[in-house]
This record gives C-alpha cells, sequence and structure tokens, in this order.
C-alpha cells in the first residue's frame, strides 16, 4: 500500500486538481452572485476545444490559452444572457449548454479537422503544462482577495444573497452578476485549456468527462468559499490520483483489483452528505437561482 | 386556439434552433438544405428510418414524461439518466439470476425490476430534499455519476461473461425477451429494435395523464407543484407529495431499462444511454410538460437521432454531433421564453394572455 | 375636507402629480406632495392608500407612470436608489435591506464603499460608523452579523446606512411597527436629533398617536390620492382620522343581534414559537361561541397571522404548546387535513400565497380541500368527477357573484376582489362549525367589501362561530359581537365593540397596557 503514496502521487494530485480548482473557482463568482452554475462543464469544454484548436493552428499554446478563455466567456454569456436577461430558468439553461457542447467541439472539429470529434495532435514543446497550474493556485488567494477584500466582491456577494438589498443601497444587481457569470466562463475556460493543451495533447470528444460537475461539487463541499473549495478539489484530485495509481499496482487479498468505481463516487457521495447537512451547515447563497426582477 | 398556442411557440423554437444550425452548416462550408434533407430524409423512410426513429424516440418518452411528472411538483429531475441506468441493470441483473424460469415468472419480474429499481432510485433525492431540504438538482446529478459507477462496477466484477472484453453483462434468460414490434406489422424486419415498449411509452402517457388530472393524487402533485403553501392550506402533506413525484418520475425513467434490456440488447451494456436523461428535460420542456406534447418531441428528437446517423456518413463536413448541437439549442430557446415573447410579443400571439 | 396650502417654493422634495398603476390597481393617482426642509413630516393613510408606493418612487424604486419629482427644486430623474442616494435622499424600508450574512459594517458601506477599487477599506469604514453612531446615538457594533441582531439594532443599521451616504432626506417606512414602545421613545428622540442636525425626515406612518406625538407636517393619503395637507400643531386626531378614512360614519352592515350557542372553540393558554425561535403568540385563552363574530384588532404584526396558522393546522407542533378543543375534541396536534374534516374553514390573509392556485382553473380552485371527498372523487375513491367539479363550481360561482363566471379561467385571471370571493364561497360551502377568517377584504373592491360583510353575518347567524382578524379598525369593530386586542402576541383587552370608542381601542393597540 505504501508505494503509492509517494511524491509522484503528490505531484499527480496537483495536476489532477488543477482543472477541478479553475472551474470550482468560476462558479464560486457565478453562484456567489446568484446564478446558478452546472454549465461549468460545458464553459470547459469550450475551453478545451478551443485552446486546442487555436494552439494547433498558431502553433502558440499561449493564443490557445487565451481563446480557450475567450470561449469559455463567450458560452457564459450565452448563459448570462439567457439567465439574466430572460430570467431563464438556470438549471435548464446550464443544462441545455451542456449538451450543445457535447456536440459542438465535436461538429467543428469534424468539419475542420475532418476527424470524427478531436483535434490533431500538438507537438509537445507546444504544451503549457506549468502555466494553468501555477494560474490555478495563485487564482485562490486572489479570488479570497477579491471577494472579501474588495468594493467589487462585497457587491458581488451581496446581489447573491440578497439582490434587492444590494439595489436599495445602489448596486446595479444586473451588472454584478453578469461580471459573476463571464468570470466563471473565464476561469472555466482556462480549465478546459489546461485539459487539452496541458494535461494532454489534443482535444477529444467529451475529454472534461464529468470534471465541471465534480467541480460544481467541489464548491458546494466548500461551501462557496474559495479557499476551502481549493481544498475540496484537492481531496477530490487526490481520489482521482489515488484511483489512477491503484490501477493494476494494489490488489485485493482474492487477487483482484480495487474498484476504481467506489474512489470514483468519493466526491459525490460527499456531496449529497454535506448538502443534507451532516458535515456542518452547508448554506448557499440566500438568492442563488432566483432571478432578480426589480418592479416595473 | 388554445391548441394553436400551445403549439406555436415550441414551433417557433425548433425553427430558430434549425436556423442557428443552418448558420453553422453554412460556417463550415457545407450546404444546410443538403444536412437537413438527409437528416429528416432518412429519418422517414420505411421501414428503416421509421422503425428507428420509433424506435429513438421510445426511452425519450419515457424520460421526458419522468421529468413532466417532477416538473409538476414543482421539482427539476436531472437525475433521469442514473435512474435508468440502475433500473436497465436491474432489469439485466432480474434477467440472468432468474434466467432459467419459465417465462410467466421471468418477464413479470423483468418488467418490475426497473420500475422498482428507478423509483427507488428517484426517492433518494425526494427524501433527501422532504427530510433535509437540500436540492434535487445538485443530488440528482450527484446520484447520476454515482448509478454510473455503480452498475459498471457490478458489470465489471459480477456479471460480464469473463474473457469478454466489452463491458457488458452476459444475456438474459430468453424468457425475459420482449417482441419486436416487426413481429405484428408487415413489411417491418425484426431486426429494427422497436419494439413493444414503444406501445408501453405511448400506454405511459395516457396513465400519466389519466394520474395527474383525472385523479385526486395527480391534483394533490400538481396542486403543489403549484403552490406548496395553499397545497399546505388544502390539507396536502408537501414532503409526501415531493417523495412520491420523485418516485413516480424515477419508475419512469426506468422503463427505459424495459426497452433497452427486454426489448433491445437482451443485456446490460455499460453507457448504452445516449444522453436520454438529460434530453428527456429537452423533450418535457419542448413539450409543454404536456403527455402529448411529450410524444410529439420524443418524435421529433428520434428523428433528429436517427437522420444524424446518415448526416455522418453521407455528408463531407456535418457530424451527427449537429443534432446535440440543435437539442442544445432547442432547450436554450425553449428556455428563453421571454426572449421570443419580447421580440414577437407585440404581433399578439405569443404574448402571455391573462387567460 | 381640508383647503390644501399653496405650494411652498423652498421644498426639500417635492411629489408633482405622480400616477402609478400596478395592473388594475391605481396605486398613487395625481399625488403631491411637498416636504419642507429640517421638518419631520408623516405621510399618514389605511393599509393600502399609496405611502409606501409614493415614497418608492421618490426612491427609485418604483418608475412613477407620469408626474415629476422635485429635489431641491430642481426635476430631477429618479430611475433607480443610486439616483436618489446621489441627491442625498436615504430611504429605510418596512422590510429591511440588509444582507444577513454580512457585517453590519459592510452592509453600512455597500455601493458607498470607502479605499480604492482594489481595496475596501474596513478599518476606514468602522470608525467612520463610529463616529457616525456617536453623532447621532445610534450605538451598534461595526462587526457583529446582521443576522444576530435584533430589529432595533437593525434599525439603528439601517438609519446609519443613509447617514453615512450622507443622505439629507431620510424615507422611513413604518418605521415603529417592529418596535417596542421603549424602543420608540428611544427611536422618536434620534429622529428629534436629526432634525437638529438639519436633516429632514419623512416618516409613513398609520398611527395617528405617533404622527402626533413627532411629526410637524401630515399628508393625509386615501385611496391613492392625497386628501388632507396640515400642520400638525393645528389639527388633531379626530380630524386626521376623518381624513385617512374619508367619511363621518362608516359602512354600517346591517346587523342582527347575536343569538349565541354553545362554546364551539376552546384556546387555552397557546403559545406559538417562530422557527427562529421567538415567541409569536404569547399563552393566549379565549373561547368562540357559535352564533358569534369574535374580533381580533391589534396592529398588525403582533401575532395575529400565527394564531390564525395556528388554529388552522399550518404551524408544526413542534412549534404548538397549549391546548386548542373544538367542541369536546382536542385538536392541538390535528393536521389541517384533519381540522378541515373536523369543520374547521379558513378564508386565510394572504390569498395568493395560501388561498389559490393562481395557475389553475376556478374548476380545480373550488375543490381545494375538498378534492378527496366525495362526491368529488368517485370511482373507486380515486379518480375526479368531472360533473361533481363543475357542478360545485357553477354553485359557487352563482352564489358569490365570481365575475367571470368562466370555470376555465386561471384563479390568475380574476381581479383581487372575486378571488376572495371564491375563496370566501369555497369555504362558505364546508358549512363549517368554526370559519377563521383573516383579512377578509383586503385588497378588495368597496362594492365586494360590502358583499362579503353581509355573507359573514349570514354564516354567523345560521350558527357559526366565526373568528374574525382584520387589521382594519372599522371592520373587526363593525362585524365583531366581542373584540379582543392584541398586542406582542398577548390578548391586552376584551371590549364590547358596540360601547368601546375607536380612541380606546387604538390606545390599546399600540401601547398595550
Amino acid at each position: 500500500m505504501a508505494e503509492i503514496f509517494t511524491i509522484a502521487l503528490i505531484w499527480s494530485t496537483i495536476r489532477l486538481s488543477t482543472p477541478l480548482i479553475l472551474a470550482a473557482l468560476g462558479g464560486l463568482f457565478s453562484e456567489r452572485s446568484g446564478v446558478i452554475n452546472i454549465a461549468l462543464e460545458g464553459m470547459m469544454l469550450a475551453g478545451a476545444f478551443t485552446a486546442a484548436a487555436a494552439t494547433y493552428a498558431a502553433g502558440n499554446p499561449l493564443v490557445g490559452l487565451l481563446a480557450g478563455m475567450a470561449a469559455g466567456t463567450l458560452i457564459a454569456a450565452i448563459h448570462a444572457v439567457a439567465c439574466i436577461r430572460y430570467q431563464a430558468d438556470q438549471v435548464v439553461t446550464g443544462t441545455a449548454i451542456n449538451i450543445l457542447m457535447l456536440g459542438l467541439p465535436a461538429f467543428l472539429s469534424g468539419a475542420f479537422f475532418l476527424s470524427s470529434g478531436s483535434t490533431p495532435q500538438i507537438p509537445k514543446e507546444q504544451l503549457i503544462p506549468r502555466l494553468p497550474m501555477v494560474i490555478a493556485f495563485v487564482m485562490v488567494p486572489l479570488s479570497w482577495y477579491v471577494l472579501y477584500k474588495t468594493p467589487f466582491g462585497l457587491r458581488l456577494r451581496s446581489v447573491g444573497e440578497n439582490p434587492e438589498a444590494a439595489d436599495a443601497a445602489g448596486v446595479p444587481v444586473a451588472r454584478m452578476r453578469y461580471a459573476g457569470v463571464l468570470l466563471s466562463g473565464l476561469l472555466a475556460g482556462v480549465g478546459g485549456a489546461y485539459l487539452s493543451i496541458g494535461q494532454s495533447s489534443l482535444f477529444t470528444r467529451n475529454m472534461t468527462s464529468g470534471r465541471g460537475f465534480i467541480a460544481l461539487a467541489a464548491l458546494i463541499f466548500g461551501k462557496w468559499r474559495p479557499v476551502q473549495t481549493m481544498l475540496a478539489c484537492l481531496l477530490f484530485g487526490l481520489t482521482e490520483a489515488i484511483s489512477i495509481q491503484m490501477q493494476g499496482v494494489v490488489k485485493l487479498p482474492s487477487g483482484d483489483d480495487i474498484p476504481v468505481q467506489f474512489i470514483q463516487m468519493v466526491p459525490y457521495v460527499l456531496t449529497i452528505i454535506v448538502l443534507a447537512g451532516f458535515i456542518g451547515s452547508s448554506r448557499p447563497p440566500q438568492a442563488l437561482g432566483i432571478p432578480y426582477q426589480k418592479e416595473r | 386556439m388554445k391548441l394553436l398556442r400551445e403549439l406555436l411557440f415550441p414551433t417557433i423554437a425548433v425553427i430558430a434552433a434549425f436556423l442557428v444550425g443552418a448558420l453553422l452548416i453554412l460556417a463550415i462550408g457545407d450546404s444546410p438544405v443538403q444536412a437537413y434533407k438527409l437528416l429528416i430524409g432518412s429519418a422517414l423512410s420505411w421501414p428503416d428510418g421509421i422503425g428507428y426513429t420509433l424506435f429513438y424516440a421510445t426511452p425519450l418518452i419515457f424520460t421526458g414524461l419522468a421529468v413532466l411528472v417532477a416538473f409538476r411538483c414543482g421539482l427539476l429531475n436531472i437525475g433521469a439518466e442514473g435512474q435508468l441506468y440502475v433500473a436497465a441493470f436491474a432489469a439485466a441483473w432480474v434477467g440472468i439470476t432468474f434466467a432459467n424460469r419459465s417465462a410467466w415468472i421471468l418477464l413479470p419480474l423483468c418488467f418490475l425490476a426497473p420500475i422498482l429499481a428507478g423509483g427507488l432510485w428517484g426517492a433518494i433525492p425526494g427524501v433527501l430534499k422532504a427530510r433535509f431540504g437540500s436540492h434535487e438538482v445538485i443530488n440528482t446529478i450527484m446520484l447520476n455519476f454515482i448509478a454510473v459507477a455503480l452498475v459498471s462496477y457490478f458489470t465489471q466484477y459480477h456479471y460480464r461473461t469473463p474473457g469478454d472484453p466489452i463491458m457488458e453483462t452476459s444475456e438474459i434468460g430468453g424468457g425475459a425477451h420482449i417482441a419486436r414490434l416487426g413481429k405484428f406489422i408487415p413489411g417491418m424486419p425484426e431486426r429494427i429494435p422497436l419494439n413493444l415498449a414503444f406501445i408501453l411509452a405511448l400506454v405511459c402517457c395516457v396513465l400519466v395523464y389519466l394520474f395527474l388530472w383525472r385523479t385526486k393524487w395527480g391534483y394533490e402533485l400538481r396542486a403543489t407543484g403549484s403552490n406548496p403553501s395553499a397545497a399546505e392550506y388544502g390539507g396536502i402533506s408537501i414532503r409526501k407529495q415531493i417523495i412520491v413525484a420523485m418516485t413516480i418520475s424515477g419508475a419512469l425513467a426506468g422503463m427505459v431499462g424495459i426497452n433497452e434490456v427486454l426489448g433491445y440488447r437482451y443485456r446490460y451494456y455499460d453507457g448504452f444511454s445516449d444522453n436520454y436523461g438529460y434530453t428527456g428535460i429537452a423533450v418535457a420542456l419542448l413539450g409543454r410538460n404536456h403527455p402529448v406534447g411529450v410524444v410529439l418531441a420524443a418524435l421529433l428528437f428520434g428523428v433528429l437521432q436517427r437522420g444524424g446517423i446518415h448526416v455522418d456518413g453521407f455528408s463531407e463536413h456535418v457530424t451527427k454531433d449537429i443534432v446535440q448541437v440543435l437539442q442544445g439549442i432547442i432547450i436554450l430557446f425553449v428556455a428563453c421564453e421571454a426572449f421570443f415573447r419580447g421580440s414577437f410579443g407585440r404581433f399578439g400571439l405569443l404574448r402571455r394572455s391573462k387567460v | 375636507m381640508s383647503a390644501l396650502p399653496a405650494v411652498c417654493l423652498q421644498a426639500m422634495l417635492e411629489l408633482r402629480n405622480i400616477t402609478k398603476r400596478f395592473g388594475d390597481v391605481l396605486a398613487n393617482d395625481q399625488v403631491n406632495i411637498v416636504v419642507q426642509p429640517g421638518t419631520i413630516h408623516a405621510i399618514v393613510g389605511e393599509n393600502g392608500a399609496g405611502k409606501s408606493t409614493a415614497m418608492r418612487i421618490a426612491y427609485g424604486f418604483y418608475k412613477a407612470d407620469s408626474g415629476e419629482l422635485v429635489v431641491d427644486n430642481e426635476v430631477r430623474n429618479i430611475a433607480t436608489p443610486h439616483d436618489a442616494i446621489a441627491l442625498g435622499i436615504g430611504m429605510v424600508h418596512q422590510h429591511f435591506m440588509l444582507v444577513s450574512t454580512m457585517t453590519v459594517a459592510e452592509n453600512i458601506v455597500l455601493g458607498a464603499e470607502p479605499g480604492s477599487a482594489v481595496n475596501l477599506d474596513l478599518a476606514e469604514a468602522a470608525s467612520a460608523i463610529q463616529k457616525l453612531s456617536e453623532e447621532f446615538k445610534l450605538a451598534v457594533n461595526p462587526n457583529a452579523v446582521i443576522e444576530h441582531l435584533s430589529v432595533g439594532q437593525q434599525q439603528r443599521v439601517e438609519l446609519l446606512k443613509a447617514l453615512y451616504r450622507r443622505a439629507h432626506l431620510l424615507i422611513l417606512d413604518e418605521p415603529t411597527a417592529v418596535l417596542t414602545p421603549q424602543e420608540v421613545e428611544e427611536f422618536f428622540a434620534i429622529l428629534r436629533r436629526m432634525r437638529e442636525q438639519g436633516k429632514t425626515v419623512i416618516i409613513i406612518t398609520h398611527k395617528l398617536s405617533e404622527v402626533l406625538a413627532i411629526s410637524d407636517e401630515v399628508t393625509v393619503m386615501r385611496d391613492g390620492r392625497v386628501v388632507g395637507r396640515l400642520q400638525t400643531s393645528e389639527t388633531n386626531a379626530a380630524q386626521l382620522a376623518n381624513l385617512m378614512v374619508g367619511r363621518e360614519v362608516l359602512l354600517r352592515v346591517e346587523k342582527p343581534e347575536a343569538h349565541v350557542g354553545d362554546t364551539e372553540l376552546t384556546v387555552k393558554d397557546l403559545s406559538v414559537t417562530s422557527a427562529d425561535g421567538t415567541k409569536r403568540v404569547d399563552g393566549v385563552s379565549f373561547s368562540v361561541r357559535r352564533g358569534e363574530i369574535l374580533g381580533i384588532a391589534g396592529v398588525e404584526g403582533n401575532g395575529q397571522t400565527e394564531l390564525i396558522e395556528a388554529l388552522a393546522g399550518l404551524t408544526p407542533p413542534s412549534q404548538l404548546s397549549g391546548e386548542v378543543r373544538l367542541e369536546n375534541r382536542d385538536i392541538t396536534k390535528a393536521d389541517a387535513r384533519a381540522r378541515r374534516e373536523f369543520g374547521i374553514a379558513h378564508i386565510p390573509e394572504d390569498r395568493h400565497r395560501r388561498g389559490l392556485l393562481l395557475d389553475f382553473s376556478l374548476a380545480e380552485n373550488s375543490i381545494l380541500g375538498v378534492h378527496d371527498r366525495k362526491p368529488i372523487v368517485s370511482f373507486a375513491g380515486v379518480f375526479l368527477n368531472d360533473g361533481a367539479i363543475r357542478a360545485r363550481a357553477a354553485k359557487m360561482i352563482a352564489d358569490f357573484d365570481v365575475r367571470p363566471t368562466d370555470q376555465d379561467l386561471p384563479a390568475r385571471a380574476l381581479s383581487g376582489g372575486n378571488q376572495q370571493k371564491l375563496i370566501i364561497g369555497r369555504e362558505f360551502d364546508l358549512q363549517p362549525k368554526l370559519l377563521l377568517v383573516s383579512q377578509p377584504t383586503r385588497g378588495v373592491d368597496i362594492g365586494a367589501i360590502e358583499f362579503i360583510h353581509r355573507k359573514l353575518v349570514a354564516l354567523r347567524d345560521a350558527g357559526c362561530a366565526v373568528l374574525l382578524v382584520s387589521a382594519e379598525l372599522e371592520e373587526v369593530t363593525t362585524l365583531a359581537d366581542r373584540l379582543l386586542i392584541f398586542h406582542q402576541g398577548r390578548i391586552v383587552g376584551d371590549v364590547d365593540p358596540k360601547v368601546a370608542t375607536i380612541e380606546e381601542i387604538g390606545l390599546l393597540m399600540t401601547r398595550g397596557h
């Protein structure tokens, strides 16, 4: 058992946590402003595909990263306009975006690269395995600072808790919510980009495989706070790292592999337990999911 | 007039989505007309096109109904995906475990197993909401992943035929197979997997309608969805309704397992669902949360599903992914009803009338 | 009606011909209000007279349909609260506009933060708040979290919030509704201090004693219109009451003598504790007899709502103590469904929240609460009998004059008065032993009010026990055969409404003993 708890495991945990942290912090800004974001998955996919395609086209991963951020933000803009301007149901809109982004990147890859849904391989020297990681871990204290130590953060939190009170205090509610949702797309875009031009070297169909939802789970597990959310991401990253390292290495006494499925379940089970209030109370922003309808 | 108004908005949303899709196809240098011709034409050919279209529509009717029932109680069931996985596996498990029993015993067991399993899996978020107030959306999402992992574990470690490289269980007993419609419809070969589950789906539409609008239980469920405080005032237990709605919703989603396991593959095949659960949300929304609408919407999505495969094969750039794109855009447009009311509202047709 | 004095030139705030409509309701009709600088100006009127609407327009929360706002003798466009704040207007709403999870300091500076865009200087804010606290004697800890504060303290935070934004005009909407008498005294002292410092204060209230105690000038509103503008020193309670109500003689219902029977409902030592732990109803005991209307008067928010909900079986048993008996049956632990079966009907105070399924048809609304009884259900006790439902709805619509009469219309499509008639018809149809009725004529047009009053008296005369709660003092005094006065969850008076004067009752309502 001991051989799997190594430096390699720690390193692997950090690598696997990076996209989760980025997406979860994105979700943090959106949900703290009062907009449910189950579209993180779709925003990550947008970032992942666009980053890979742009890196391939431009031969420069920085261009790719910026393009990935832009794509995530663009998808977030759709979510924001639907939820804020048209007061659409935030969960339904998020689901729509997730379904759309399961298809759109593959559709575009098929068209541009004549592939069955993936982008061409990107040469190793054009990958950026470190930069998004740095961004992720820098973003944690930065998000904390922005949220708690700047007027922007105060206003963002206030519209997520009590938009009417914020409005009465002269805070432009819609504008703050747009900011929150767009930021979530930007960060989820970086998280997605890391998957395609950091961790691997191409975009493949549905390559996030649920990471957007794990990020959402981490956000809830971290009680909508930056540092706790990062810790939750590290925990979930660790479970993934262990499940990868254990495959074929550690055997049950019977000689079988330890089923990875049970380790994969950990984040989801923990989230349900936390939501039910078994581990402390987890209180979402009070106005989360409720469109702000200013009276006529 | 009322019917027309109900149909008008979803129709506009679908047309708008097809227009956006056409722009996308143009942008990648293909002909939208050609692509849509392939898409729709292939889905309406006889017998393969229509047979497969109805086959693809079957699970979507079930999941659409599942989302509808929850929605009428004011709940959003994003968990149909997990519920149908658990249910399909349960059907296979029973079909394998009691494989040697006669059809008289095996078939009813295999029929009930997915309904019960789906219902139980759906009841979990219901109980969590009723008891702890935790949000059903998050819990159903989490339970989807748990369901997928759980059944994948059982498939991989306990019910796979030794040596089979594919993640699937061994076959269920022959007594549990249900008939394909080709057996009854002249001109339709039995290789087309359209089966009795389709008829079951239509029956369920009628049952759901009767339940929701013609029984006291349905009245209580809808009253809770419409205004929980007023329902409580009328002597209705909100907590009970939440659990009941989620259970029925899960059971309906679970019936996908009947189509898949008893009528199509005769085994549990890991990852069989093509997002049926999530598409069910689109089906219910597009169908205006009414059983008739659900059938129509499911047929439309069945057409897309079937046509997508043809588009993939016969056009240069457009892949079957266009189907997902169209589905996503349709839901977006349906969700943004206010957008259309804003743009077309002045024509008076779509303005939410007082009546 | 008194003459309106000419418009003064050096007004601090002026509303000119403000008109505002919400759907079918004309909330403000050509409203003109002039507020002099350095004064405390009271705006009085009954519930629904349009006071809050007018002031919310002045604060940019609502947009007027027509008319203009003048601040410091200049016509201004106040489209958002942000604009109002920039013009030095602050408002304390009846329901506090505070973010309950944030600290006092955070709430006060929100939207007007000190420091730079990248640095929220809460330390500086705290010292500024400290200074304001001392200046106006508004002691509050800047680092406390709002949800841990009492309502009185929260109100201080609201005042500080306005003062921190350098508001020189403060609008206070029903500020004393949540305060104890002692706190009201303290609060008035603060207002006077503000006036001394040169601030202008507008206070919205429906309590005449407060108007007389604190204000310099009064504007009286009724039915969305301004009906009087007076110097406080030149008026009295009687004159103001007349203006508010608009008629010397009220809508008197022809009411025969009550034929009182046996006791129907007995409440013994009932207490209701709300989920947040505060006691809303505090050990009340009373009984209602057949053939009488027992009225409960009191300022809203003194436990009447909680009392009715508890009697209707809508309060979780864990929040209750004491005993409730219907005839000889102990129903303390019975739920809403059981109580309905025992013969309790309930006309709730908020028909949109409790009483109706707004998206359901009239026919479907007509069976709420009896949807599981014969003849509504037939066929195996499960299926709804459409014919029975339609017959029931048709009878109700005819008997209670619900218009329009199309029973397929959603309840949403009806006016307030017709919605209320539908609910009353539904509850009367139960032929109840006890009727709980709360604010029966709120938001209902005059014609419907009379109709509803007559029906209530008729039900009484048919031998039903009626428990009536109303914030409209004239309504309870007119209808009730016996009147209890509620104050802070307790019964503080038991009077004969034929003998007691409005002043006596008002005194009990506002001050307790």
